[in-house]
């Protein structure tokens, strides 16, 4: 029992780094450009595919993939800043919402057109395949990759944010980017550099999870309800909240596949609902 | 004298009945409507390559039946039983579609059925698999053609306790079909003296099964069967393979089609069973349809979309033989002529509507055996068509009368 429970408790581990990873992404966006970027999603998804298609037409391998796809999706998603979302500043976040939430419905029905629905398999790369067997359960080499690289990703950007000049800027252009502006930093350039790196790590975590789950254009969408929860339990646009309600919610996600499997996918709302009804900023989030 | 000349006169009544039907083509035009899923969870095993299907059964028959066009036309029902029916109603109303074919997902079928046999039309089921649908939900008007949840369950169930694997532990779809799967498939298991050691039920749908796999290793069963179906599949194969489940114990895909191999790649299905109703490389006849198939689709036929070609080519034979379109005599001569063609041998139609036919216990091809693209299968067993199908179901009204 106790040992069926440590690799429940494992698991859970595995899935909310992944949560951390995209939500944190969605937090930076938030958190800076007042923008739900519900293209999220699409964007994870697309960064499984560039791996993907890059793998298979190109024969690039996974560690360059890990590399390169997020610069490429990232610069995509300056681009669309640039054209789009730039429009959309000062205007109520729902614009900004109804924007991304089309596009994701443009991309996934593009990549459905072009690549089916069932999806295509990515190898796991050779370095990490197999696993090592702890007493309580086979742990898969690549499930401990994922929480290590997650985990280094995710503290690295909380330590880019709260300890560099950088970070402070962005903290400030969070706070009053009017009066940012005025000591003569260029905002908007950051803006631009801020969304793409929110979508870099969406690609980032796309491409960590192609050799897990099966590459499908709906991937994003599966994942993406999740991941808003954490982020609105852990208080919108909180670097931090993000990282640990993601840690959090896929330990509690665990939890609950172990004791009563058909709730896992309910229980993350029934948190938020509670902590909506008894912190509504969230647990890290201030009310504005 | 006068009882010969009667005699002759009641010889000649059936003749002359069938030559005054046959000018009874309504509309004069045979219409077909292909009502499937073209973007959803199902849309590779059946969707375009259906419609595909059901227009090189039209065209191989010639393009007319009784001297009268045969028209296809096609819709998106996107797996929703409420636009499902929304179209059936149109389809029969306005635009005097004769039979509406494929309707893949259960939940589609069953809400298009009894709308059907109001309207007296016909339904020609080829991608749906729940037992209901010729149980207590059947109606005089419907053929479930290819498959159902009883015949996967019966054929992988029974081959896999027959081979030694007597322990199974369930991952099932937490929905109907998924305890559908899971209920036939325990009954088979059982009965064939295996034993069922546990089970856990899925949110529907469900992208990591880790916490899954982990609790069917930990049940030490030397099964684990998959009752689910699409992508749930698909990732629960993928993961067990990740986990090192399949070293100690092996999967059972109860519900798995040509296009969720092709997906996966055989390094990582390799070695599974399945059953099935159709596989392309099977013989000459059933080679020769699906490379025709591929040139128009650029992928093999699945067993939906195969079904699909051969109902629409029995409904057209049935139309011929009875000399008319109208519902009641072509459904008595569907079930009357028997379906011998590329996907069916000796193929009955029940009067519960169930087509039973030999079923194909598989296996999947490791990469080495592969020797082509598509070459994914090496069939195993043909399981007779009594052993695949279940019985006639007492619930089904047209059983009872």
């Amino acid at each position: 029992m106790l040992q069926a429970l440590a690799g429940q408790l494992l698991v859970g581990l595995i899935n909310g780094s992944f949560y951390a990873l995209l939500s944190l992404g969605l937090a930076v966006i938030f958190g800076l450009l007042n923008v739900v970027n519900f293209a999220h999603g699409a964007q994870y998804m697309l960064g499984a595919f560039v791996a993907w298609i890059g793998l298979t037409y190109l024969g690039i391998g996974y560690w360059w993939a890990l590399v390169l796809t997020p610069l490429v999706v990232g610069v995509l998603g300056m681009v669309f800043e640039r054209l789009c979302l730039r429009r959309l500043q000062g205007l109520d976040p729902l614009y900004g919402l109804l924007l991304t939430f089309g596009v994701t419905l443009v991309l996934e029905g593009l990549f459905q057109n072009a690549f089916g629905i069932s999806g295509n398999s990515y190898p796991v790369p050779s370095l990490l395949q197999g696993g090592t067997n702890l007493g309580f359960m086979f742990l898969p080499r690549y499930r401990a990759w994922v929480v290590v690289a997650s985990v280094a990703v995710c503290l690295g950007s909380w330590l880019v944010i709260e300890k560099t000049r950088f970070g402070a800027y962005l903290r400030a252009g969070t706070e009053n980017p009017p009066l940012l502006q005025a000591f003569g930093v260029n905002v908007p350039v950051m803006f631009t550099v801020t969304y793409g790196y929110g979508v870099a790590l969406a690609a980032f975590a796309g491409v960590m999870a192609a050799p897990i789950y099966q590459v499908t254009p709906l991937m994003g969408s599966n994942v993406i309800m999740m991941v808003f929860a954490v982020v609105v339990i852990g208080g919108m646009g909180s670097i931090l909240g993000s990282i640990v309600t993601g840690l959090g919610v896929g330990l509690i996600e665990g939890l609950t596949k172990f004791f009563y499997a058909p709730a896992a996918d309910v229980v993350v709302f029934v948190v938020m609902a509670l902590v909506l009804l008894l912190r509504p900023a969230g647990f890290f989030g201030r009310s504005r | 004298m006068t009882r010969l000349v009667r005699n002759i006169a009641l010889l000649c009544l059936p003749a002359l009945f069938t030559l005054h039907a046959g000018a009874q083509v309504s509309n004069d035009v045979v219409k077909i409507g292909v009502l499937t899923d073209m973007t959803g969870a199902y849309s590779d095993l059946a969707g375009a390559g259906s419609i595909i299907a059901a227009q090189m059964a039209a065209e191989d028959f010639g393009g007319k039946v009784l001297g009268k066009p045969i028209v296809i036309i096609s819709a998106d029902h996107q797996n929703k039983a409420d636009i499902a029916s929304s179209i059936a109603r149109k389809w029969f109303d306005e635009e005097q579609v004769d039979a509406i074919a494929d309707l893949v997902t259960s939940s589609t079928a069953l809400a298009v059925m009894p709308i059907a046999a109001e309207k007296k039309r016909i339904t020609l089921l080829s991608g749906p698999g729940s037992t209901p649908i010729t149980g207590e939900s059947c109606t005089a008007y419907n053929v479930h053609y290819t498959y159902n949840t009883y015949a996967m369950a019966a054929g992988t169930g029974r081959a896999v306790v027959q081979q030694g694997g007597n322990t199974w532990f369930f991952i099932t779809a937490d929905y109907v079909f998924g305890k559908s799967l899971e209920a036939d498939t325990t009954q088979v298991v059982t009965s064939s003296g295996g034993k069922v050691l546990g089970s856990v039920r899925a949110p529907f749908p469900t992208t990591d099964f880790s916490s899954y796999l982990l609790q069917a290793q930990a049940s030490g069963a030397k099964i684990v069967g998959l009752a689910n179906a699409g992508a749930d599949t698909i990732n629960a194969i993928k993961q067990a393979n990740e986990f090192g489940l399949t070293k100690k114990q092996s999967l059972a895909g109860l519900l798995v089609f040509l296009s969720d191999i092709h997906s996966l790649g055989l390094a990582t299905a390799k070695g599974m069973y399945l059953t099935t109703a159709f596989y392309w490389d099977r013989d000459e006849a059933s080679r020769a349809f699906s490379k025709r198939f591929f040139e128009r689709h650029k992928r093999m036929p699945t067993m939906v979309q195969a079904g699909v070609y051969s109902e629409v080519t029995h409904y057209l034979e049935a139309i011929k033989a009875a000399g008319t379109d109208s519902a009641d005599p072509v459904m008595a001569k569907m079930r009357e002529m028997p379906v011998n063609d590329f996907f069916a041998k000796n193929g009955r139609i029940g009067v519960d509507g169930l087509h039973r036919h030999d079923m194909y216990l598989a296996q999947v091809k490791s990469p080495e055996e592969s020797k082509a693209p598509w070459d994914y299968y090496r069939i195993v067993r043909t399981i007779p068509a009594a052993e695949a199908f279940p019985p006639l179901d007492p619930r089904c009204p047209s059983v009872k009368k």
